[in-house]
């Protein structure tokens, strides 16, 4: 079941004139902007599908870059995006792919400053819903509903279990997870969804566990 | 959790519920809210509807690239100055519908029903049969819990999104969805409501999506404004005993397998259909010249 929720259907308010073009846009680039944690230097949207064939029409563009100026569906800044990103120094760039790929609403969201880089895929599968195909090149499932965290960690023994136990020592409940990596041995992503908000405290000492990298928090 | 309309009736009917009772009940259970907690979350959208519909039929509202604006605003201004052929209130929720849809296309706040595209139906329909029927707060809100039911099992069995299944699934999906919610505030069974969506469904099969220029607009605002239509007569059709020969998740299952066959040209790509013809091309070309950017 794709749907979950009555709001998904009965939802999002949003500004026009598309809910899978604007509104899921704008959310694709919002988590993209969660994950990265910051303003970007400069930002390229690979389009796909129909969004590369209809991009400015639906207000994609503006919703995309809205998104990674952390506004939300219902922000009617939306509309301004563009020149708002340009007077932040934000270099935004859009590009059209030919290559078919499994979703007609597909864009590949790449951004970054001077120190770090980060790459997601995301699709728009209509009424404002999307989900995260790919994130740093590991294939994950996100539906951006629920508070998720992002863990980086070493692919060895126990890395999983410490996560979960201490997620458990604050009585707080898993309801989706994931587990992925490139390569045996090397660096390694878990995407847990809970179903409450994680208070920074716990994200720290999450990090602090043996073979945990980077823990990144993402939440409605 | 109910996954398809048979389902969906049989819990309703097995406990005497209305279907909306149903879709809140869910809710609660799924996500551990209150329903006082849904309730105003639901009453928020209500109120995005309202003043859609509102800004739509008495502003002068008009699109960035000015392909609509102001029709659903004439013909409210039509029905209220004349008799009308079709009748004042199927031609209010006619007008409401386009008004919410143009709101849209102007980059305006709107609420998804199930889509942005498909935004007018269900508000164009509910704030018109609301005159006539006279509901309270409580039971237009349960008015979108119902639409929301069913859209529900369009939405995990078929497609809600134009660029997937073609308009029949955005405009078609809110047509069925319209269709059953008034069945229930007029007092129809959920055996009924079924009826309805099946029916106006049916007659919504097989519609593309050909967006001119690849904008919101045109035939978009039009297509809303025969969706209420189209929800109106199938509630009656249904109020009055008539079924459908085909179930209704029969239809939504032909409505899916349409929709995996149909070209893309005709999904959302604003390369088929309307969106091809010469006037459709040179308004494209108006719009974002001859290069295809924007102008």
């Amino acid at each position: 079941m794709k749907y979950r929720s009555v709001f998904d259907i009965i939802g999002p308010v949003m500004i026009g004139p598309s809910s899978s073009h604007t509104a899921g846009a704008a959310r694709i680039g919002l988590v993209a902007r969660q994950l990265f944690q910051k303003q970007p230097a400069w930002v390229t949207f690979h389009l796909y599908g129909s969004f590369a064939k209809t991009y400015q029409g639906h207000g994609t563009d503006v919703a995309l870059v809205g998104g990674v100026l952390g506004f939300d569906t219902f922000d009617t800044r939306i509309t301004d995006a563009l020149t708002i990103a340009e007077k932040k120094g934000i270099k935004v760039a859009f590009c059209e792919e030919e290559a078919q790929t499994e979703h007609p609403n597909t864009v590949k969201v790449r951004l970054g400053d001077d120190d770090d880089q980060l790459e997601l895929v995301g699709i728009s599968i209509g009424g404002g819903k999307v989900e995260i195909k790919e994130l740093n090149g590991f294939a994950l499932r996100l539906s951006g509903n629920h508070p998720a965290i992002l863990v980086v960690h070493n692919d060895r023994y126990g890395a999983i279990a410490s996560v979960s136990a201490k997620l458990a020592q604050y009585e707080l409940n898993i309801g989706h997870m994931e587990v992925s990596r490139k390569e045996v041995g090397k660096e390694a992503l878990m995407v847990i969804e809970v179903d409450q908000n994680i208070e920074d405290h716990i994200l720290k000492e999450i990090e602090s566990l043996d073979q945990i990298r980077k823990v990144t928090k993402i939440h409605e | 959790m109910f996954r398809n309309v048979k389902e969906l009736v049989s819990i309703a009917t097995e406990a005497n519920i209305t279907v909306s009772e149903v879709m809140i009940r869910q809710e609660m259970e799924q996500y551990e809210r209150s329903r006082e907690d849904i309730f105003t979350q639901m009453d928020r959208n209500l109120t995005v509807m309202e003043k859609a519909v509102e800004r739509g039929i008495h502003e002068d509202v008009k699109s960035v690239s000015g392909l609509t604006g102001g029709d659903g605003k004439k013909l409210y201004e039509y029905i209220r100055s004349q008799d009308s052929l079709s009748g004042t209130l199927m031609l209010e929720a006619v007008a409401k519908a386009m008004a919410t849809n143009e709101v849209n296309a102007a980059m305006g706040t709107i609420c998804a029903t199930p889509t942005a595209g498909s935004a007018g139906v269900v508000p164009g329909v509910l704030f018109t049969i609301k005159n006539k029927l006279q509901p309270t707060r409580e039971q237009m809100i349960r008015f979108l819990f119902t639409s929301g039911a069913f859209g529900f099992i369009i939405a995990n069995n078929a497609s809600i999104s134009g660029a997937a299944g073609g308009c029949q699934a955005e405009v078609g999906s809110a047509t069925g969805m319209a269709a059953a919610a008034v069945v229930e505030m007029a007092g129809g069974t959920p055996q009924q409501s079924a009826e309805a969506m099946a029916i106006a469904l049916k007659n919504m099969l097989g519609l593309v999506c050909d967006p001119v220029a690849g904008l919101v607009e045109v035939p978009c605002v039009k297509r809303n404004a025969f969706g209420a239509s189209n929800a109106i007569v199938a509630a009656d059709l249904a109020l009055a005993g008539i079924t459908s020969r085909i179930p209704c998740d029969e239809v939504i299952d032909a409505m899916f397998r349409i929709g995996e066959t149909m070209p893309s040209t005709l999904r959302e790509t604003g390369e088929g259909g309307l969106a091809a013809t010469p006037t459709g091309r040179r308004y494209q070309e108006l719009i974002f010249g001859s290069t295809g950017k924007k102008v």
